[in-house]
């Protein structure tokens, strides 16, 4: 396992916990949101569910950013064995990057709005986030040094940094009234934007999964293999053109949807290629489950597999016409931004804060139970939303529909399975959260000592 | 795989995607569209209040409250306003003046004559496709 160097900038540790701080607060408000679907009219005299969602929504968005960027600085400083290029610039850009995330949570509570679904902010705020991203670029590329003969995981870092950063923008044309006085344009650029965003934090996320999995296994080669960038460019292929498939529905160019539908239909190589390897890949992960961290890559490599196929299944635009529009989108999304994207991001973290188990793992149990709680009760969620998905989707079918009303009332016992569950994930997490702090602290002291 | 053929991959991907969004930007699906200052200020009001986190459009936003695409042709004005003074259980009670009601209408009859988002309008193919029948 290679040692973290002494020359490394901590300010990425910041970052992973301001990250951390958003994960435990984004879920508190989701659970006010699950408790919303329940309860007619819960809280909705000051905090009603067009503030609640956005602060879940953007809370646990904030999550995934800064814990990807803040991951992918200190994997990056451990690859190269050199520090950052301008440590003061990545302590400008997390100070640019919180300064605005707590004013646009603030926001939201007082019912500031202004901007579109993910980024419900006033489009001001836009700008320092922007110009966080640039210094990150900036600092990322010039850290780096030369790109030439580089493992994969630095070009889906480069590619996740610098996508990022495109599509962010891209997601601000409808400021512009050439793009913005059409509602089926708009929205085609919107998702488009959103369906590359997507792919571009998973990039800076599955960089250092494979950095981690390089370390982990001693074995570089891996990292250079033509199987590593064969996934890489198929990836990167569906980060560009499969952003059609959120809207099959709307009336736009046709084009759009056939590109995406066979662009999308690759991904089931990847399906193919983890089903195929499941039983190495099982012997595999048996040798390092011993590596508290590496639980949680596990955990993540299911779902992996669990939301492929939901979304290779949603793709198909004849499936997805039914889809669209209910829960199971949400299933989808969250199954993904939880099951894998957080889930990878608390393995990174835990592995930075005991430098790759080279300090012992304080509160393992904790760690390790908490983990069986979640994964566990997201299962629960994630079929529960499903179920709620494909009622809702029977009713949008039906010749003569019942009140919009009535049919959630009819959903009701899937929402109390989907908030109580939500609960118990909530709770898993923050167990999970709370002992990779308890690591933090010990190492921060033992840091002082020394 | 060689340095060259990684450069090589990368490259034609990128100014695929490149050519793409320009393309995409520059021909966009809908020409001709009468959008009024009127809509355009019901659009920002609709943003303001951030009605995207309980409605949905063409099947896009949040599930707490019902798809309003078609809200207009299907309830019809007076109802729309009517939601929008009182609100009900769930949904806030909006203190438009008269101007800001209008604006708000005006832009969901933009919306409805964009298209027509019911699944129930649309036919599916064996190849797995979905077409719209008018
Ligand atoms: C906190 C959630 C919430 C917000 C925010 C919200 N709504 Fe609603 N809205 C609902 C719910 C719930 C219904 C009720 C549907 C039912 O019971 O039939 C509804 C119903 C409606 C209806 C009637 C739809 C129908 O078919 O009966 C219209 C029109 C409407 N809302 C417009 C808006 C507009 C415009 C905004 C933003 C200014 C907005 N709503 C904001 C939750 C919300
Ligand atoms: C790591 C934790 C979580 C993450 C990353 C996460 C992420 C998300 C995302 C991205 C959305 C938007 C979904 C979409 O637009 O399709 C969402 C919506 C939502 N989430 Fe979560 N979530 C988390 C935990 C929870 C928990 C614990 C609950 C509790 C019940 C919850 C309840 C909700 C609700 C109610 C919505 C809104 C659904 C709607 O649009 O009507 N989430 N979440």
């Amino acid at each position: 396992m290679a040692p973290s160097n002494s020359n490394s900038s901590s300010i990425p540790k910041y970052f992973l916990l301001t990250g951390l701080f958003l994960l435990v607060i984004g879920m508190f408000y989701g659970v006010l949101g699950g408790f919303q679907y329940l309860i007619q009219g819960f809280l909705k005299s000051w905090l009603s569910f067009d503030k609640v969602r956005p602060l879940h929504v953007s809370s646990v968005v904030f999550w995934i950013i800064l814990g990807a960027s803040g991951s992918a600085l200190t994997y990056m400083q451990e690859h190269t064995g050199k520090g950052l290029r301008w440590p003061v610039l990545a302590y400008a850009q997390f100070v640019v990057f919180v300064v605005s995330i707590f004013a646009i949570l603030f926001s939201y509570v007082f019912g500031m709005f202004g901007g579109r679904e993910y980024w419900e902010f006033n489009p001001w705020f836009a700008l320092p986030i922007t110009i966080g991203w640039i210094m990150f670029v900036i600092n990322f590329i010039a850290s780096i040094g030369s790109l030439r003969n580089q493992p994969v995981y630095v070009w889906q870092w480069l590619t996740g940094v610098v996508f990022f950063l495109f599509t962010f923008l891209e997601s601000y044309l409808w400021i512009i009234p050439y793009f913005r006085d059409n509602v089926i344009n708009d929205m085609t650029v919107q998702w488009k934007a959103y369906g590359s965003m997507v792919g571009a934090w998973n990039m800076l996320i599955y960089g250092c999964s494979m950095f981690l999995l390089t370390k982990i296994s001693g074995d570089q080669s891996i990292a250079h293999s033509r199987m590593a960038f064969a996934l890489y460019f198929t990836g990167l292929f569906n980060l560009m053109f499969n952003w059609g498939h959120h809207i099959y529905t709307l009336p736009t160019h046709d084009f759009i949807k056939h590109v995406s539908y066979i662009v999308s239909m690759t991904e089931l190589a990847i399906l193919g290629r983890i089903l195929w390897l499941w039983r190495s890949s099982l012997r595999e992960a048996r040798k390092h489950l011993h590596f508290t961290p590496y639980r949680l890559v596990v955990a993540a490599d299911l779902w992996v597999l669990l939301t492929l196929a939901l979304a290779i299944v949603m793709s198909v635009p004849a499936i997805n016409v039914y889809t669209h529009g209910t829960h199971v989108t949400v299933a989808h999304t969250m199954g993904a931004t939880i099951g894998i994207n957080s889930f990878l991001l608390l393995a990174f973290v835990a592995d930075i804060l005991t430098r790759g188990g080279q300090v012992p793992f304080v509160s393992e149990r904790l760690f390790r139970r908490g983990l069986l709680l979640a994964n566990g009760s997201l299962l629960i969620f994630w079929i529960s939303l499903i179920v709620a998905g494909i009622l809702k989707a029977r009713w949008q079918v039906m010749e003569t529909r019942t009140a919009f009303s009535l049919m959630m009332l009819q959903l009701r016992p899937v929402f109390i399975v989907f908030t109580l569950s939500g609960i118990v994930l909530m709770t898993g997490l923050c167990m999970v959260v709370y002992s990779l702090f308890r690591n933090y602290t010990s190492t921060f002291s033992s840091d002082k000592l020394s | 795989m060689t340095e060259f053929n990684k450069v090589l991959i990368a490259t034609s991907l990128t100014t695929a995607f490149l050519c793409y969004s320009f393309y995409l930007y520059s021909s966009l699906p809908v020409h001709e569209t009468a959008f009024t200052t009127t809509m355009d200020r019901g659009k920002d009001l609709w943003q303001e209040h951030n009605c995207t986190a309980c409605h949905q459009v063409y099947g896009l936003g949040g599930f707490l409250g019902p798809d309003l695409t078609n809200v207009y042709t299907q309830r019809g004005p007076e109802y729309i306003t009517a939601f929008l003074r009182n609100g009900n259980l769930t949904m806030p009670a909006y203190h438009m003046n008269d101007q800001d009601i209008q604006a708000m209408l005006a832009y969901l009859k933009h919306i409805d004559q964009s298209g027509i988002s019911d699944p129930r309008s649309f036919k599916t193919n064996y190849d797995g496709t979905i077409e719209q029948q008018q």
